[in-house]
């Protein structure tokens, strides 16, 4: 019968904010896609059983698992990849917060914990160790120990806190000057 | 689609567990059948005092919804344990149960209480208790051609409360043991009682014979014991790389005990 031949689809998905039109094989995982045809080999295949969390993506935001997903069920949507992390040509405070706690040592499941850790700061700017340690529960890592993960994200946490502070600050005195 | 297709289609929902299946080769169904993107299928909806679930309600859902907490508490308790948080962003309730696996937490927190599944094929719709659901590990009674369309819980009553505890070796391991409580209370006494198992059997399956200790017993301590050593009794676990038998029927003794303890406090008002 006639579904069951194999055949492309044709997929349109935003990649880090970049519109991407693909042909693709339905059964092709999105990490696939991702590294193989789109060539963004940030997202790492680490188990490819849905255990590590190294492949981790944002799907509209949230954290998902790209080897666990079909591209064909991406189309339509935005996709976040590490590459895209970068705002403004700068490091992202997580990614920054990485580099200044020593986040990481072999730097494989890196991209995926900060996707994730990016998601959460997103959703709760101010997480305790306790609520970052259960965010990060999907991710594993055989260096760190996570210690040092779990600092560059409060790290990350504060100095996005206190980019917003000044931020306001100085709205707050751009109004004062307008008056 | 599903009728054309038979054997060979599939539903993919979250494809949280159908996926690693068909890469493993466990599973090579010649169609998927996606139905992400079927509207009205990701709501968590009260009517008359009890709750319908829809297909397509994430794990992640169930964990931030207020409508599952208090005497939904067994639900509202599993979700957080359910895989890892990663996985709950995309798994379905109702695909864990269609999916039937014998570790699978959903299905003991549902079963204790008593819930139902909506399974709908193009001749028509029928509900299947959970009891009757589930035949064997990864086997139900739905039919090819049939999609579970929803879950329904029954109005527990005012005065109810649950929760599931789970003994895991790390995040997104399976269950070791897992257990589920979901109690009714009406003129003081129990109105109904479930407790259903998680891991220690080739199903999930309710502890039948501790359920009836409560109901004929009470909510007290010595009930509560009771219920507790039965449920111990009822469960087959097999000792393998998570535990032996005689220690998991222990956690399953213990897991019911504490479990019972708790949502007696909370129903009373105690905390």
């Amino acid at each position: 019968m006639a579904e069951t031949e194999a055949h492309v689809q044709s997929i349109e998905v935003v990649v880090n904010g970049e519109r991407r039109a693909a042909e693709v094989e339905p059964r092709m995982l999105l990490v696939h896609f991702l590294r193989g045809e789109l060539g963004l080999t940030g997202t790492h295949i680490g188990c490819d059983t849905t255990s590590c969390g190294a492949c981790t993506v944002l799907l509209d935001g949230v954290p998902i698992k790209s080897c666990t997903m079909f591209a064909v069920q991406a189309s339509g949507r935005g996709v976040t990849t590490v590459e895209g992390l970068r705002r403004d040509g700068a490091l992202h405070p997580i990614q920054q917060g990485f580099k200044e706690e020593h986040g990481l040592q072999c730097g494989f499941c890196t991209p995926g914990m900060m996707l994730v850790s990016a998601a959460l700061l997103e959703e709760n700017p101010n997480p305790s160790e306790e609520e970052i340690r259960w965010a990060l529960s999907g991710n594993i890592c055989r260096c760190t120990g996570y210690q040092n993960i779990v600092k560059a994200v409060h790290w990350a946490a504060r100095t996005m806190q206190s980019e917003q502070a000044s931020e306001g600050v100085e709205s707050e005195l751009a109004a004062e000057g307008a008056a | 689609m599903l009728d054309r297709l038979g054997e060979d289609g599939k539903v993919l929902a979250g494809g949280q567990s159908l996926i690693p299946l068909m890469k493993l080769r466990f599973a090579a169904p010649a169609a998927l059948v996606d139905i992400n993107r079927v509207p009205g299928l990701d709501q968590i909806t009260e009517e008359g005092g009890g709750l319908r679930i829809g297909a397509l309600v994430r794990h992640k859902a169930c964990e931030r919804s207020q409508v599952l907490r208090g005497r939904f508490g067994v639900l509202h308790d599993v979700a957080p344990l359910i895989s890892d948080p990663i996985v709950r962003n995309l798994g379905t309730v109702a695909g864990s149960l269609a999916h039937a696996d014998p570790q699978g937490d959903w299905a003991s927190a549902l079963l204790a209480a008593g819930a139902e599944v909506v399974a709908r094929s193009a001749a028509g719709e029928r509900t299947i208790p959970l009891d009757e659901l589930l035949k064997g590990p990864f086997t139900t009674v739905l039919e090819p051609n049939e999609i579970v369309t929803e879950v329904r819980v029954p109005d527990p009553g005012s005065r109810a409360g649950g929760t599931y505890r789970k003994l895991e070796r790390k995040v997104g391991d399976f269950a070791t043991v897992g257990v589920a409580v979901h109690v009714s209370l009406a003129d003081g006494s129990v109105a109904r009682a479930g407790i259903a198992l998680t891991a220690v059997g080739p199903i999930n399956f309710r502890a039948t014979a501790a359920e009836q200790a409560l109901l004929d017993g009470g909510f007290g301590d010595e009930a509560i014991g009771a219920a507790a050593r039965l449920a111990a009794d009822a469960a087959e676990p097999r000792s393998d790389l998570r535990g032996s038998a005689d220690y998991k029927r222990g956690v399953v003794r213990i897991f019911t005990e504490r479990a019972l303890h708790q949502v007696a406090r909370s129903v009373r008002g105690e905390g």
